[in-house]
């Protein structure tokens, strides 16, 4: 789909959205895995695609949002390029990860959930991650990082 | 469309059989492999190898459970033994590739395990059953072909065949299996339920939303057996009439979904899913759907309502999901592990599992050993052994060597059991019986550095997060319960707010619709009537006796041991330290942080925590 023509004033984001929504109309339970599909392709949910959501499923508006809202995956603010997420498990809070937490926090200079102001680096903290024997424990984007020390978890972040 | 051939199979070679490999390697490519560093091994390992030029194979495997020595690799010989290297690297890829691979001498050294001698770890399987993971670890979980040489679909082609669908149920009925995601509900007793139900449409449910912090065995077993899983589900199917199945996943979890996906392709193209299943009347489809982050769609109305595409808020019970479930068609829905145990119970029959446990808990149970134990993974253990058997002898004792003080079972639901209480065996009932639940297999260990008030506040913050908000017992109470925690770990707990804990857990316990918020105040609950006397030290004397809660320290220099080497002062980020080179230093305690760096960096013990 690399059309893109230059004038008209359809939406980038439209065409991902419309084949999201082509595969998933009329199927049942299909709000969920769509929103899912969205935000992996726009990064998060944004009003637009709400309301593509809300007019390609035929659901209503306000529900979408409820189920947007209920559950901690969907965001509808935009993230920085790499998203990192330390981990808050039992394990990993026995393990020290609010010392962990810290040292990420100072040393991108933001705080939990904020993105830095170049926009790399948005950071969070999750629930757990499920490799509570490696704990204390971090993922950037994809890749997961254990055993941290406070000071080897913000050496892996700045080498992104 | 290309010209129609009949359906061809895999294009076959010509085959020429290669000479046998002189040896097979294996990489633990798990989660927690892969966050060790196992994909930089095995690129290592790679790259080693093409200089050596050797006759071997190289495959992946999922977790084996020996967590706590990372990047695991297992070699195969040509006489049947098996070696076991542990905390692998890149760096010893060189010497290991040219000792063990060249020369045939295995690097003792770093062994973790090996067939021909017996090592320290050993103690690790000694107590250990393993029925559910019983391949984990011991194969490709990418490849059908493995999961099938190691007996894989033989349950399913016996019950298809075999065995009408009552004899099914009854087969899992007398093995005793309750379900292993946490209430310990009798299997059988659930399929009989959904079999009964009136419907011209069932479904089949496994619950993989494993959302206590603290576990991990659902995401194992999937990403190590997914087949497995999937073989049990479809005996499920058989047995109480569905022809339709829901994988419902966390997202947090990509590998296993990834894993699930493979194997429901895979078992599809050797028509082990889809219609007429060997050859049978049955037919049965399988779906995925990844859940979104939500703690309490682990309770089955809420996560059905999940898989609908609505919040995943609970609804009151009855109609039981057997009778009204999803699309308010009969359905069945088990944890990961309860389907994972049903093919090796048709197999090996229901007396064989029942022989394993205790009057009223059958069969092995998985647990995820983590936090201050010095062997942390997955185990799996006969019900019916000690607390103290599995943290002393399979999770080799407390890291660090420091003592025992408790160990929290069943998360954000369960409890923390006193090491005084580490002789209880492990069965439904009697964990129970402590105030802690059994729950899906999380066993978090503790030492006496871990305080208790923070364990409690820890998981209220959790469940007050996680709580829906249906009903107003588990939305305000479980905030209410929090802000007290909270002000105790702070230094300004008051008379009188234990006994306000303790009325307020009882009001959640009985207000609330679900099993998350009727059990959210376990945590609290347990430590109070254990550990009342940490609490007492926080609210009366404003001192946390573990040393953890930041708050209620005092980072003090002892004169007498201060040599003045400045260490402290210049990891001191708010240069509250003080004082000439070669005299004892002062701390500030007004601008104190209490970071802790002063006491990480001195070297003479001069720095005193109280």
């Amino acid at each position: 789909m690399k059309k893109a023509a230059g004038k008209t004033k359809i939406n980038p984001d439209a065409g991902k959205i419309n084949q999201v929504l082509a595969k998933y109309k009329g199927n049942k339970g299909a709000l969920i895995p769509a929103l899912q599909e969205v935000q992996v392709a726009l990064g998060f949910l944004s009003q637009d695609s709400l309301r593509a959501i809300s007019q390609g499923l035929a659901i209503p508006l306000s529900q979408i949002y409820g189920v947007a809202t209920f559950y901690t995956q969907f965001r509808l603010k935009p993230i920085g390029q790499h998203l990192v997420r330390v981990c808050h498990g039992t394990a990993c809070h026995v393990g020290g990860a609010e010392k962990v937490s810290a040292a990420i926090e100072a040393g991108l200079g933001v705080r939990d959930g904020e993105t830095t102001a170049d926009g790399k680096f948005t950071v969070e903290s999750v629930a757990c991650l499920g490799c509570c024997s490696l704990a204390p424990v971090m993922m950037v984007d994809n890749d997961t990082f254990g055993r941290l020390t406070p000071e080897s978890a913000i050496k892996a972040v700045k080498e992104y | 469309m290309k010209k129609a051939t009949s359906k061809t199979l895999p294009k076959k070679k010509a085959v020429k059989k290669p000479a046998a490999p002189d040896y097979r390697i294996v990489v633990g490519l798990g989660s927690c492999g892969i966050a060790a560093g196992g994909h930089k091994v095995k690129a290592a390992l790679m790259e080693n190898l093409k200089k050596a030029k050797l006759n071997l194979q190289v495959s992946d495997t999922g977790c084996v459970g020996m967590c706590y020595s990372e990047v695991l690799l297992d070699v195969h010989d040509k006489h049947g033994q098996v070696y076991t290297y542990g905390n692998m690297t890149p760096d010893r890829m060189p010497r290991f590739v040219d000792e063990h691979l060249a020369k045939g001498q295995p690097v003792a050294d770093w062994l973790v395990k090996a067939s021909d001698r017996a090592l320290p770890d050993d103690s690790f399987y000694a107590k250990q059953k393993r029925i559910v993971l019983r391949n984990c670890g011991q194969m490709d979980p990418e490849k059908i072909e493995d999961y099938m040489a190691h007996g894989g679909y033989q349950a399913l082609g016996k019950a298809l065949k075999k065995m009408t669908q009552d004899e099914v149920i009854k087969e899992v009925l007398d093995s005793g299996l309750r379900g292993r995601g946490g209430a310990g509900f009798p299997t059988g007793r659930k399929w009989q339920f959904a079999r009964g139900s009136k419907g011209d449409k069932k479904y089949i449910v496994c619950n993989g939303d494993e959302g206590d912090p603290g576990a991990f065995m659902d995401r194992s077993v999937l990403e190590g057996d997914p087949h497995n899983v999937l073989e049990g589900m479809l005996i499920a199917g058989y047995a109480i009439g569905a022809d339709e199945g829901y994988f419902y996943v966390r997202a947090e979890y990509p590998l296993a979904v990834e894993r699930i996906k493979m194997a429901i392709e895979q078992a599809k193209k050797r028509g082990f899913l889809g219609k007429n299943i060997m050859g049978t009347k049955f037919s049965f489809e399988m779906k995925i759907k990844e859940g979104a982050g939500a703690f309490v769609c682990g309770e089955e109305t809420a996560l059905m309502a999940s898989i609908e595409g609505q919040r995943g808020m609970p609804r009151l019970r009855p109609p039981f999901p057997a009778v009204s479930g999803l699309w308010g068609k009969p359905t069945n829905i088990n944890n990961v592990e309860t389907f994972a145990n049903v093919p090796w119970i048709i197999l090996n029959g229901a007396a064989a599992f029942a022989s394993l446990g205790t009057e009223k808990s059958k069969g092995s149970k998985v647990f995820a050993l983590a936090g201050k134990i010095a062997r942390g993974g997955l185990v799996e253990v006969p019900m019916g052994i000690t607390i103290n058997e599995i943290i002393h002898e399979v999770g080799g004792g407390i890291k660090d060597g420091r003592t025992f003080k408790a160990v929290q079972m069943g998360g954000p639901s369960g409890g923390c059991i006193p090491a005084a209480l580490g002789n209880t065996i492990v069965d439904y009932d009697s964990v129970g019986q402590t105030g802690a639940i059994m729950g899906s297999g999380g066993m978090v260990v503790m030492d006496d550095t871990t305080c208790m008030v923070d364990i409690a506040r820890f998981f209220l913050d959790f469940t007050q997060k996680e709580s829906c908000g249906k009903c107003t017992f588990c939305r305000v109470g479980t905030k209410r319960m929090l802000e007290i925690l909270e002000r105790i770990t702070k230094g300004q707990g008051r008379e009188g707010d234990i006994e306000l804990l303790l009325e307020l857990a009882e009001k959640i316990k009985i207000s609330s619709l679900c099993g998350l918020g009727q059990t959210a105040p376990n945590p609290v609950l347990t430590t109070v009537k254990y550990f009342r006397q940490e609490y007492e030290a926080h609210i009366r004397d404003k001192q946390c006796p573990a040393h953890s809660c930041k708050e209620l320290l005092k980072y003090e220099i002892i004169p007498e041991k201060c040599i003045g080497c400045t260490a402290c002062a210049r990891v001191c980020p708010v240069t509250s330290i003080s004082g000439q080179v070669k005299k004892p230093h002062v701390i500030d305690q007004e601008t104190c942080i209490k970071c802790g760096n002063c006491v990480a960096k001195c070297k003479f013990d001069a720095i005193k925590v109280r």
